[in-house]
């Protein structure tokens, strides 16, 4: 495995990185990005934001116009058989033969990474065995399911032992069964291995539940960065949506929660009031509505999502942004 | 120090993947082999009277007739070996290779390992028809090995050519679409009638430039004539050169199809 220069620094760091296609606009257009070792980074954004065009620069598969990085302290551009040697990468879409079995595959794979003749049909099965696809192993892989290729795709990806791991929207076309697991799996490496991930989706519930940091990258540009329950409270207070058990409390409903801000009445007879001051008033909500006798159907807390977040900085949601 | 196997063992771990791939795809392993086999039976048997031609160098129209199975065959792998790489390309696969110690010419000889295997798999399959139907061989048993020797190694041109087709072109429908074209050159050769035999000039002209001819001569000189040294080193001289050329410009296009910064 390729020594870094400097373990102390970023595992992954991004500055002014541009990449301009010829008769095309700025797919990356100047970004700065800094990962701790050890750290889940979720590069969230719509389709065409750049978040693959920013993969492929920093796995060395496309040079950048501008700007450099370094990954596990190599430089892109100078280092790039170094960079390769430290990372482990599943890009877009699992390109594998269909002709090919699992194991085939991590043979090859483990024969072109370089390691000793002995130690790869151990680290195959290895492999096998963690991604779950041991039984599957001898079969080719044009009979997988979509979430065995990408689990294989994971595999293939770690079979050098890499310190640092570049998924490119791994769960896309997923089923839920399929996404949890690989959840699990990636957790399990930053976990357990102290691995670096750089994870790209377009799943704002896959950043929100997985990524320590996310930076939320549009059109070439980051516009927001930060742990995601920062970027959440960035961006706005929770608020508390009530529904009266008696439809003719809708009036006194609103005059009451007028009292922790400007209350709005819902289309499907509720009332909702933003609380800026955070959740600490919901008790207080509760124990006047109870003081006025007023009988509660429902009442639920609202934080704000990532989409939210998205709306805020872009005016755009995220679904269908990129269409 | 980054970790890497040697080119020896690069060469072999592509070369295996790509012969496992053709022969685990029967329909493509199987009917283009049987091709040039229905068409040397058809022809071997319908244009049989052709050797009644004054001059006509042999009595058996079949022992002349074939070393066109074994130039047809090395151009369906051409196809083979460019259709497979071209898929590499277009399904990112090259990508994954791209991101491994894996040097572009160990990629490049690696998939042309694979087409080798099958040329001589082919090869032998002609030979051992063309004895079974009673054809002999005039150089004997060593003619029968520089044989198949001339003959893998007109395999493995094809293949390069394939390769760079594929390497430029970077898709499978473009390789197959461009295959039509490859096979005009066959016919447009020496490949049913001696050259000094072909009446129409502008054919005889063209069979005379025509690479091709080359090939099937070198081939057909140790089937019906013996040890001819001309024939053979045209043979192999055009089939080297072609690889050669072809290996040249592959290099540059493979080294920018596995780009890395």
């Amino acid at each position: 495995m390729a020594m870094p220069h400097n373990d102390q620094g970023p595992a992954i760091e991004a500055r002014e990185l541009v990449r301009e296609f010829r008769k095309g606009p700025r797919a990356v257009d100047g970004i700065d990005i800094a990962v701790s070792t050890g750290e889940i980074y979720g590069f969230l954004g719509p389709n065409g934001a750049g978040k693959s065009t920013t993969v492929l620069m920093l796995t060395t598969l496309l040079p950048p116009t501008a700007g450099s990085a370094t990954v596990g302290g190599f430089d892109i551009s100078r280092e790039s058989a170094q960079v390769r040697a430290s990372i482990g990468a599943a890009l877009q879409e699992a390109a594998l033969d269909a002709i090919l079995t699992g194991r085939e595959h991590l043979k090859l794979q483990a024969t072109l990474q370089g390691l000793p003749a002995r130690r790869r049909t151990e680290r195959t099965q290895e492999l096998l065995e963690r991604v779950g696809l041991s039984e599957a192993a001898d079969r080719r892989v044009g009979g997988y399911s979509g979430g065995m290729k990408r689990r294989l795709d994971l595999a293939l990806a770690l079979v050098h032992e890499p310190r640092i791991l570049f998924l490119d929207e791994p769960t896309t076309g997923l089923d839920p069964q399929s996404r949890a697991a690989l959840w699990e799996e990636v957790e399990r490496l930053a976990r357990d291995e102290g691995m670096t991930v750089f994870l790209t989706t377009q799943y704002l519930e896959e950043a929100d539940a997985l990524a320590d940091r996310i930076g939320i990258i549009d059109q070439g540009k980051i516009v927001a960065e930060g742990t995601p329950a920062r970027l959440k409270a960035e961006i706005g207070s929770p608020s508390v949506e009530v529904t009266p058990a008696e439809k003719d409390d809708l009036g006194l409903l609103g005059e009451l929660l007028d009292g922790f801000g400007e209350s709005k009445r819902g289309s499907n007879g509720s009332v909702t009031v933003q609380l800026p001051g955070g959740e600490a008033a919901l008790a207080e909500i509760v124990r006047v509505l109870d003081s006025n006798n007023l009988r509660v159907e429902t009442l639920q807390l609202h934080q704000p999502s990532l989409d939210d977040v998205f709306l805020a900085k872009t005016g755009r949601k995220l679904e269908g942004a990129g269409a | 120090m980054v970790a890497q196997t040697s080119l020896f063992e690069q060469v072999g771990a592509v070369a295996r993947r790509s012969a496992v791939g053709a022969f685990r795809q029967r329909a493509l392993l199987f009917f283009p082999m049987l091709f040039p086999l229905i068409l040397f039976a058809i022809n071997g048997s319908a244009l049989s009277k052709v050797t009644e031609i004054p001059g006509f160098p042999t009595h058996s129209y079949r022992a002349f007739l074939l070393a066109m199975p074994f130039v047809q065959g090395a151009m369906f792998v051409s196809i083979n070996a460019g259709t497979s790489l071209a898929r590499d390309v277009e399904t990112g696969f090259l990508n994954r290779l791209a991101l491994t110690p894996l040097r572009s010419e160990a990629m490049l000889l690696g998939q042309l390992g694979g087409a080798l295997v099958l040329g001589t798999v082919q090869a032998i399959v002609y030979l051992l028809v063309g004895i079974a139907t009673g054809v002999t061989f005039a150089s004997g048993v060593g003619g029968v090995l520089v044989l198949l020797l001339l003959s893998i190694t007109i395999s493995f041109a094809f293949a390069t050519l394939g390769g760079l087709l594929a390497l430029r072109l970077g898709s499978g429908e473009a390789i197959q679409g461009i295959f039509p074209l490859l096979f005009v050159t066959l016919f447009l050769s020496s490949s049913s009638l001696p050259r000094n035999l072909i009446k129409a000039e502008w054919f005889k002209e063209v069979a005379t430039y025509n690479p091709v001819s080359y090939l099937l001569e070198g081939l057909r000189s140790l089937v019906i004539q013996g040890w001819n040294a001309q024939a053979l080193a045209k043979g192999f001289g055009f089939s080297i050169a072609l690889a050669t050329i072809c290996l040249l410009l592959a290099r540059p296009a493979m080294k920018s199809r596995l780009v890395r910064t």
